[in-house]
């Protein structure tokens, strides 16, 4: 079947949508935002239970804490800004007053990766992923499209325990058909192959796919994983696939260190050892540019997965 | 207790110590036989270093045997070198890393106003931690959405762990900086009790605003080698000096 590209809404629109209506079930969600609700969408909530969301202002560190004192009175805080600002400003916050008292906060944050655009390297995170999985106790979930990631954000409610999600800017091809459904910390095997294996996260599972549909022309057949949720990782299904196919690329718009190849890595060198290759952002920051030319220009589009794939297959026949 | 830890941070637990008997054993609506009453009133302590203080007080008002305070800081007690508030009964937050606890005050308070319920929270600060911006970020969102039944208390003993307060970054006029953020502000003596007592009933009936109580206090307060020796701000006494700091305080020095 030949691969479409059909534009979705974007992640943090899909984000937006789940939330207002998990508002109405749900009268225990408090929504906080650090004056970016008409960007991370959490603008949504605000229009239909204002009297449940505050705008802290230009304060993460605060919004932090607000929401850890929250959950401590049985509220669940979704609290949203931009990924950089809420990762690298309520950090300490995040470890202190959530992540070690394991309280429920859910963590979603907009604007992840480079793929932000024009803005720039300051408003572009590239570490979010690396900061939010070193925080004990916290799940990490990057959704691929707008209808795994409504489905997700309606299914962290009845998650117990303190979340981050990364929601991105742009609109997003649609991978999923409506009313699948996903489960946190099950990878989804989106394609099957016995030559090597994608593992994907976030907007590189499309372009993962579109390299897979470009490999099999010429006569390899490639795995495609979406892995939304990086933490905990689904171990059992990496392994499989690193045994099944003897190859494997991470494909992840983050930084190199400490994002989804350095999870696999750890996973695969005690499990099933294999030939890898990591398609990330290679130790650097950004600029301004369009999201598609700035794609191309780090090295994370299929056309670059290819290329990567076809390194791999050499190591692996030696 | 920190004599038998060898550690711990006697100067910063003595200055809060006679404002948490004020609150334990005067103030507050709570049940040490029902921790997580939901109609509780809270306390945070963010000066997490503290700690030792409000393991006494809990342990004296009823929320675990006072036989456990001398496990303080061993491996597997539940009383931490700083709060904990998965590992022990009482404890409303994990605190020990300064700045964070007035905003998770506003969280509870936060939390009572949209329940309607009319509990109250209590965040006691050290003056060092305003230090922290976060302090003042904390400050400004609840000035701004008036939120009473928010009380902050200042253990203003005038050191931190380097020196005296007012020569590292002299927060004056404190007073006046937190009436600037809307809050309405009490200066009292942090060891006259009666005065502490009344204050902090006073500030209960308080509404439409948040209220910090600037309360002076003696770094080490009642031990006379350790009153204002900034040397006990993270060293525990020697079992001598312990002897002697409790004949002290129990009075028969």
């Amino acid at each position: 079947m030949k691969l479409e590209k059909k534009l979705g809404a974007a992640t943090r629109d899909a984000y937006g949508k789940a939330l207002a209506e998990l508002g109405k079930t749900h009268p225990n969600i408090v929504v906080l935002d650090g004056d970016l609700a008409k960007s991370t969408k959490t603008d949504n909530f605000r229009k239909v239970f204002p009297e449940r969301f505050f705008n802290v202002g230009i304060a993460e560190a605060n919004m932090v804490g607000i929401a850890s004192g929250l959950a401590t009175c049985g509220k669940i805080p979704f609290i949203s800004s931009f990924a950089c600002f809420m990762m690298c400003k309520g950090y300490d916050q995040l470890r202190m007053s959530v992540a070690f008292p394991e309280l429920n906060v859910k963590v979603v944050a907009s604007h992840g990766g480079i793929s932000v655009g024009e803005d720039g390297a300051s408003q572009q995170s590239i570490e979010d992923i690396a900061l939010a999985t070193s925080l004990p106790h916290f799940t990490v979930i990057v959704p691929a499209d707008e209808v795994s990631t409504y489905v997700l954000v309606k299914k962290l409610v009845d998650h117990k325990g303190p979340v981050f999600m990364r929601t991105g800017r742009p609109k997003t091809p649609i991978i999923y058909k409506e009313g699948t459904d996903f489960q946190i910390g099950k990878g989804v095997v989106l394609r099957r192959g016995e030559d090597l294996a994608l593992f994907a996260i976030g907007h590189l599972v499309f372009e993962a796919l579109v390299a897979a549909e470009e490999l099999a022309e010429k006569g390899v057949q490639a795995s495609v994983i979406d892995l939304h949720t990086v933490k905990p990782i689904d171990r059992e299904l990496i392994v499989q696939q690193a045994k099944a196919t003897g190859a494997v690329v991470t494909c992840e718009e983050h930084q190199i260190y400490g994002g989804l190849g350095s999870i696999v890595s750890e996973v695969l060198a005690q499990g099933a050892p294999v030939p890898m290759e990591l398609i990330a952002i290679r130790d650097t920051y950004a600029e301004s540019g369009t999201p598609e030319e700035l794609m191309d220009r780090y090295g994370l589009t299929a056309l670059h997965i290819v290329k990567a794939c076809e390194r791999i297959l050499k190591r692996k026949k030696k | 207790m920190l004599t038998e830890a060898g550690s711990g941070h006697p100067g910063g637990s003595l200055s809060a110590t006679d404002i948490l008997i004020a609150l334990y054993f005067k103030i507050l609506r709570h049940d040490p036989k029902n921790p997580k009453w939901p109609d509780r009133d809270r306390v945070v302590l963010s000066k997490g270093h503290g700690a030792p203080a409000l393991y006494a007080a809990l342990a004296h008002a009823g929320y675990f045997p006072i036989s456990q305070l001398t496990t303080l800081r061993k491996l597997d007690s539940p009383l931490q070198g700083h709060p904990d508030m998965r590992r022990l009964p009482g404890l409303e937050a994990s605190t020990g890393s300064l700045g964070q606890g007035l905003s998770i005050g506003i969280g509870m308070a936060l939390a009572g106003r949209l329940d309607g319920k009319d509990y109250h929270t209590y965040v006691i600060l050290s003056d060092g931690e305003t230090n922290e911006g976060q302090t003042w970020e904390a400050a400004s969102f609840a000035g701004h959405h008036k939120l009473d039944h928010l009380i902050a208390i200042m253990d203003y003993n005038k050191f931190q762990l380097d020196d005296a307060v007012k020569s590292i970054i002299d927060m004056e006029p404190v007073v006046d900086k937190w009436r600037a953020f809307g809050w309405h502000v009490f200066e009292i003596d942090g060891h006259d009790m009666e005065l502490i007592i009344t204050t902090l009933e006073r500030a209960k009936g308080i509404q439409g605003k948040p209220i910090m109580i600037v309360a002076h206090t003696i770094k080490g307060k009642g031990v006379s080698f350790m009153e204002n020796n900034n040397h006990y701000h993270g060293v525990a006494p020697t079992k001598e000096e312990a002897e002697r700091a409790l004949k002290e305080l129990e009075g028969k020095g």
